[in-house]
């Protein structure tokens, strides 16, 4: 009557234990592909570069985080790049056009790209708009006013210190972008685990109906997680105009493209329910030390192109194998 | 008429169906001559689907022949039954909405002129068979619209189109109006005359006088009889359909105390299917609701538990209004519904048992909104050990038996102790053991006061139960027995009322 897979227990306490989630494979891959460039390369394997790498992943470290979320419980979010540049420009233009103080400029950057989550999630709760139509919608919108505003100038002159926050590494290793990617992920993973909301969004991912008929209210966690992968690109926007010191509405073209894979190939599986922060973590590493490594290699540019595409091929594709 | 001295164009000899361990389909024989119309009625899983799927070519036989007009037939898949000149008209229709009724009837093989559809000649051909059928419509209109007797008559012009020999007609007066019905019996009449095979499977026993040349009445799978004539009184194919089981065990259950636990008072569908139902259960009263596939009992317990919304009416919990809007106000309020379907409606199988049990328990495991893994798994040992699963907490739900699912589903609702817990077909398709464990669930829960619902297709496990039986039919609440006064020829006769 009972049919007890053999390794059943064994292998979940072995899972459980590193939290990784299905995420064991990614990580041999990350693990891999580090030590051939580090054998490859001279310069890979220094402190110098591995921090360059923790300060280029930032933006998509923090936008991948929501999109977790997103996929985690079936749903897509094709509007980070463009709400990450909204949120850009509304706090370059309160700033410097309007004038006020830029850290309020930031909260209203990130009330504008919540916003904007709140609008894709009721489209999609409440109007049945699927979620791929209508993030693409909000993908259009966003980006439309965020060229608006300036006309599609670029914003420059910002005080020092907010350059800064991703220049000056505190105790000789952290910038606040890097620190703040570090809180986002913790915050993620906390929030996954350990709370009642994080669970249910698995099993919102996992069956929607048998969710609702146990008491999950779907409609109001669905809002909720387009409102914060929304709000997460609006904080990654205000990251990158950090690091480059300047607001342009171009800004995260094709973003949402880069954080999909970082996520799919962190195990988290597009149908829903499995996956999690671990996994998405380890996918932002290997799309970051990829790139770097590529650069450090004098790879060209279009041919790392063709390079990150075969990888999120094999990532899924050896995934889906193994599940066999 | 049919005349007994032809050999029969359809002949089944000895078919049987076995799912894994468990057959389903015990040895069935079965001739259908030209121009005659065999109604093949039974209860709720007496098989009749699966014979006609087979017939069909929609499921393969475990073991068996069958013979088609004189040579031996083995349908792999729907469309060689079709090409051999079989039809199946679904209970759920199955046209394109948004394409014409000639499109739709030559769905797949339209005619072709080069290049392109021959539209004129698939009109023409379509509105000769429409006539045929006495149906006065353009062949050009949209099937979109139409009404359910008209969309029937165009899946039958569809499937003469095919030179069907043979018709297979799944319930095809479930959605009709008397007189719609009236006017398909008449097609039925003028099909038999062109010496159409027709095997008529319906609920509604009063109509198969009117339809049928023989019936053939199946039970858990077996056929239990067969009568010579389609003017049997109703009482006699009741009988032969619940037949007389030996051997069920159904555990005492307590007498229920006199307070009322749940009021539901003049509740309507807001999509119409049911309407104006009212009733009360007791503490530690079980309250059983019966009736045939489609008469509402489902899309009652959903609406009453706030999975389904209601146009009008109100339900009472220890004289207080809730009338919930969502299953998590139900639930708030100590109202649990164990829904139908486990594996689409109850469980997330693929994720483990402990979680499983963790999703409709966050109010116990995590009062606060904070998860602790030990928490939910303590409380999922917790649940598993009460409720008598075979299996671990890390097991994956889609690793366990039906049985083992189903308790695992109890578990789930039941492990905060609810005031009133609405039971599906809580033993649907599962086995003799695992049914009596349930039913011993059922007796605990009465004991402890709670007011339970029992909603099932088996009309034993009804009768075995409840303390009363609310019957519905075509969404109204057709009468309330007390156990007592109930048997099964009671039932059905309010059921197919």
């Amino acid at each position: 009557m009972t049919a007890i897979a053999k390794n059943g227990p064994m292998k979940a306490s072995v899972a459980s234990l590193f939290s990784l989630r299905g995420a064991t494979g990614p990580l041999v891959g990350l693990l891999l592909l580090s030590a051939f460039l580090s054998f490859a390369t001279d310069s890979f394997f220094t402190s110098r570069n591995l921090l360059n790498v923790l300060d280029q992943i930032t933006v998509l470290g923090i936008m991948a985080v929501g999109m977790t979320f997103v996929i985690l419980i079936g749903g897509i979010d094709l509007a980070v790049g463009s709400v990450l540049a909204l949120a850009m420009m509304v706090m370059g233009y309160m700033s410097n056009v309007v004038g006020i103080a830029l850290p309020l400029a930031m909260v209203l950057a990130l009330v504008v790209a919540a916003f904007a989550g709140v609008i894709t999630g009721l489209l999609i709760t409440n109007f049945g708009v699927p979620a791929f139509i209508s993030t693409l919608a909000m993908m259009s919108v966003a980006r439309g006013l965020a060229n608006m505003i300036t006309d599609g100038q670029q914003i420059v002159g910002f005080p020092s210190w907010f350059n800064l926050m991703a220049i000056v590494r505190h105790g000789g290793f952290l910038t606040v972008t890097v620190g703040l990617m570090f809180a986002v992920f913790i915050a993620g993973w906390i929030f996954l685990r350990n709370t009642t909301g994080g669970r249910s969004l698995y099993a919102i991912g996992g069956n929607p109906e048998v969710a609702r008929l146990a008491g999950i209210n779907v409609k109001l966690m669905t809002i909720g997680v387009y409102t914060m992968s929304a709000l997460l690109s609006g904080l990654a926007g205000i990251v990158l105009a950090a690091r480059l010191d300047s607001v342009q509405p171009s800004s995260g073209f094709t973003y949402e493209l880069d954080t999909i894979a970082a996520v799919v190939i962190g195990g988290t599986s597009l149908s829903g329910g499995t996956g999690g922060i671990a996994g998405t973590v380890i996918g932002v590493l290997i799309i970051g030390v990829l790139r770097n490594g590529l650069n450090l290699l004098g790879v060209s540019p279009f041919t790392q192109q063709v390079v990150i595409g075969v990888v999120i091929a094999m990532a899924v594709a050896a995934e889906a194998l193994k599940k066999r | 008429m049919a005349t007994k001295t032809e050999p029969p164009i359809l002949s089944l000899r000895n078919i049987k169906k076995s799912y894994g361990s468990l057959e389903i389909l015990h040895g069935i024989d079965l001739d259908i001559h030209a121009g005659e119309v065999v109604a093949l009625l039974g209860e709720n899983g007496a098989g009749k689907s699966t014979v006609s799927n087979i017939i069909c070519g929609t499921i393969a036989p475990s073991s068996g022949t069958m013979t088609w007009q004189g040579a031996p037939f083995a349908p792999a898949n729907p469309r060689q039954a079709i090409d051999c000149g079989l039809g199946l008209i679904h209970q759920e229709l199955r046209l394109l909405p948004y394409l014409s009724i000639a499109e739709n009837v030559f769905v797949g093989r339209w005619p072709k002129k080069p290049g392109s559809i021959d539209r004129r000649l698939m009109e023409e051909m379509a509105q000769e068979q429409l006539q045929r059928l006495g149906l006065d419509l353009p062949a050009s209109r949209l099937v979109e619209g139409l009404s359910t007797a008209n969309q029937q008559l165009v899946e039958i012009a569809k499937a003469l189109t095919l030179n069907a020999r043979l018709l297979i007609l799944d319930e095809p007066t479930a959605a009709l109006g008397g007189a719609e019905t009236e006017r398909l019996f008449e097609q039925i009449d003028r099909l038999r005359a062109d010496g159409v095979g027709i095997i008529y499977i319906s609920h509604r026993l009063e109509e198969i006088r009117r339809v049928a040349d023989r019936i053939v009445v199946m039970r858990d799978g077996d056929k239990v009889q067969e009568f010579d004539s389609g003017d049997v009184p109703v009482r006699t194919i009741v009988e032969s359909m619940v037949g007389r089981e030996m051997g069920r065990m159904f555990p005492t259950f307590p007498q229920p105390r006199p307070e009322t636990v749940l009021e539901v008072k003049n509740l309507c569908s807001a999509t119409g299917a049911f309407e104006d139902v009212s009733f009360t259960v007791r503490r530690g009263e079980v309250f059983g609701i019966a009736g045939l596939v489609g008469a509402g009992r489902t899309d009652l317990v959903r609406a009453i538990t706030g999975a389904d919304p209601i146009r009008s009416g109100s339900v009472h919990l220890e004289g207080r209004e809730i009338t919930p809007r969502s299953p998590a106000e139900s639930i708030r309020h100590g109202m649990v519904l164990v829904p139908e379907d486990r594996k689409l409606q109850g469980l997330v199988l693929s994720h483990s048992i402990a979680e499983n049990i963790g999703y409709a328990n966050f109010q116990s495991v995590a009062p606060k909104g904070w998860v602790r893994q030990r928490n939910i798994n303590a409380f999922a040992d917790r649940a598993i050990g009460r409720f008598g699963v075979k299996g671990q907490g890390q097991q994956n739900a889609d690793e366990m038996s039906g049985g083992n699912q189903q308790k695992v589903v109890l578990a789930k609702w039941l492990a905060h102790d609810p005031k009133v817990v609405v039971l599906d077909e809580p033993t649907r398709g599962i086995d003799v053991g695992a049914r009596s464990a349930i039913y011993e669930i059922i007796v605990e829960l009465a004991e402890k006061g709670v007011a339970v619902i029992v909603v099932s297709s088996d009309l034993e496990e009804v009768l075995g139960v409840s303390n009363r039986i609310m019957v519905m039919a075509e969404g109204r609440e057709a009468g309330i027995l007390d156990r007592s006064q109930a048997n099964d020829v009671s039932i059905m006769e309010l059921a197919t009322s």
